[in-house]
């Protein structure tokens, strides 16, 4: 009896971390078990080729996505949300999700946008917040005004999804 | 790393702000949120859905023999309900003497608006062709109800009644609007109204090209009644550039036709309103 409350015990402290530490990159917490699908990205990969290299590519998404975290985090009507996040794995996910949009070689391996932001209760205010810190993101890299609007035309509807309150 | 859970403010129940840029459109000569010569279905304030915004505005346009100057306030309710109040009046100057008015008599009305956004949303609606659409009216009175009766007008009060579009093709960086309006309104109601018997529909279209972030140029066309018969009755359009400083002023600049006015021909000129919101 008191081998097989040992096991038990045993098996459902050790169970979760062994099914997850294959699945979770170094450096992130690991997440509610989901599909993982390029349908996750909310928006499809957009027609115009050229789109990604306008955005200096790899390179240029890399920092956008680091420079929108960063101002984000300094941003006093969104910070808490962002310190509520695994920076690690949103930067990592937010950079395959604009490479995803901007059709560039990536796929989107996060959660769809409903999933990934029930918890945070997210308001039109706090949403807009989020694309003016993009739109800044955007600008230090010198992505020309109407490519911006591309991808934020490509990001806009996702609204319904990310904005609970 | 520990995961923090973000504080909810319950009793915070007002937001403060929150539009993006520009998203409150500018205000037009009756005092609703929108272009300068046409409402549009955004909602004016920089109020969101959780919030309670207000502008205000002042416009001047000088045209070849008369200025028309505006000026006035409005609320933008959990970005839904729009009221506002403006006056308006056009001075007559040197044509004032020439209509035996007097030199620089002024006429003048007030206007009193409500707008209801009922569907759409003209920012984030990206994937749909559902403009933002918004229902309105405006009650507009006369302060020289004796003579515009006496220039032909049946009525010195009267209702505009309309319908807004708005649409954001962002991925365009193009804004355009369509509003129908139900009127009797001579020359915005500045000469009057000649009441139900004259009421029809008039179009107006809004288009404009967003330059950046923080400038809009563009150009709007006003469809109008012509129901005097002392004076032809023109419709009214104008080229513009609107500038967002800051989140709270903007700054319209443009050239405006609006034609006949009081049989003086070629009314043209150049326009410039400030709005302010919050």
């Amino acid at each position: 009896m008191k081998l097989r409350i040992l096991l038990a015990a045993a098996f459902c402290l050790s169970a979760p971390a062994f099914s997850q530490e294959a699945d979770v990159p170094p450096g992130e917490l690991p997440v509610d078990p989901y599909v993982i699908s390029n349908e996750n990205a909310g928006a499809a990969p957009l027609p115009d080729e050229d789109l990604y290299e306008v955005f200096g590519g790899e390179a240029g998404v890399s920092r956008i996505v680091d420079d929108l975290v960063e101002r984000s985090l300094n941003d006093p009507r969104i910070a808490d949300i962002f310190a509520a996040s695994d920076l690690v794995r949103l930067r990592r996910t937010l950079k395959e999700q604009f490479c995803f949009i901007l059709a560039g070689p990536c796929d989107y391996t996060g959660m769809d946008m409903a999933s990934s932001h029930k918890d945070h209760g997210i308001t039109n205010r706090e949403f807009n917040a989020l694309v003016e810190n993009l739109q800044h993101a955007m600008n230090a890299e010198s992505v020309p005004f109407r490519a911006q609007n591309k991808l934020l035309a490509a990001l806009a509807p996702m609204q319904r999804d990310v904005v609970t309150r | 790393m520990t995961v923090v859970v973000a504080p909810v403010a319950a009793s915070q129940t007002l937001e403060p702000g929150g539009k993006l840029l520009l998203t409150r459109g500018i205000s037009n000569v009756e005092g609703s949120g929108g272009g300068g010569l046409t409402p549009w279905a955004l909602i004016t304030g920089n109020g969101t859905d959780r919030g309670v915004g207000t502008s205000a505005h002042y416009s001047y346009a000088a045209v070849a023999d008369f200025d028309v100057e505006s000026f006035g306030a409005a609320v933008g309710l959990y970005d839904r309900l729009e009221l506002s109040w403006s006056q308006m009046t056009l001075d007559t100057r040197e044509a004032g003497a020439a209509l035996g008015l007097g030199e620089g008599y002024e006429i003048g009305q007030d206007i009193w608006g409500a707008k209801l956004r009922i569907a759409g949303d003209a920012v984030y609606g990206q994937d749909t062709w559902l403009p933002q659409i918004a229902v309105g009216l405006q009650y507009k009175t006369s302060d020289r109800g004796d003579l515009v009766k006496a220039l032909g007008a049946q009525e010195d009060e009267g209702i505009d009644v309309y319908a807004s579009a708005t649409k954001l093709f962002l991925s365009e960086s193009i804004l355009a609007n369509a509003t129908l309006r139900y009127t009797s309104a001579n020359q915005t109601g500045l000469l009057g109204f000649m009441g139900d018997t004259e009421m029809e529909l008039q179009p107006e279209v809004s288009l404009g090209y967003m330059l950046s972030r923080k400038l809009i140029v563009g150009g709007e066309y006003r469809f109008k009644p012509d129901n005097l018969a002392f004076a032809q009755e023109d419709d009214y359009f104008d080229v513009f550039g609107a500038y967002a400083l800051n989140k709270n002023l903007t700054l319209t600049a443009g050239y405006v036709d609006l034609g006949s006015i009081a049989t003086f021909e070629n009314q043209r000129g150049l326009y410039l309103s400030a709005q302010i919101g919050f």
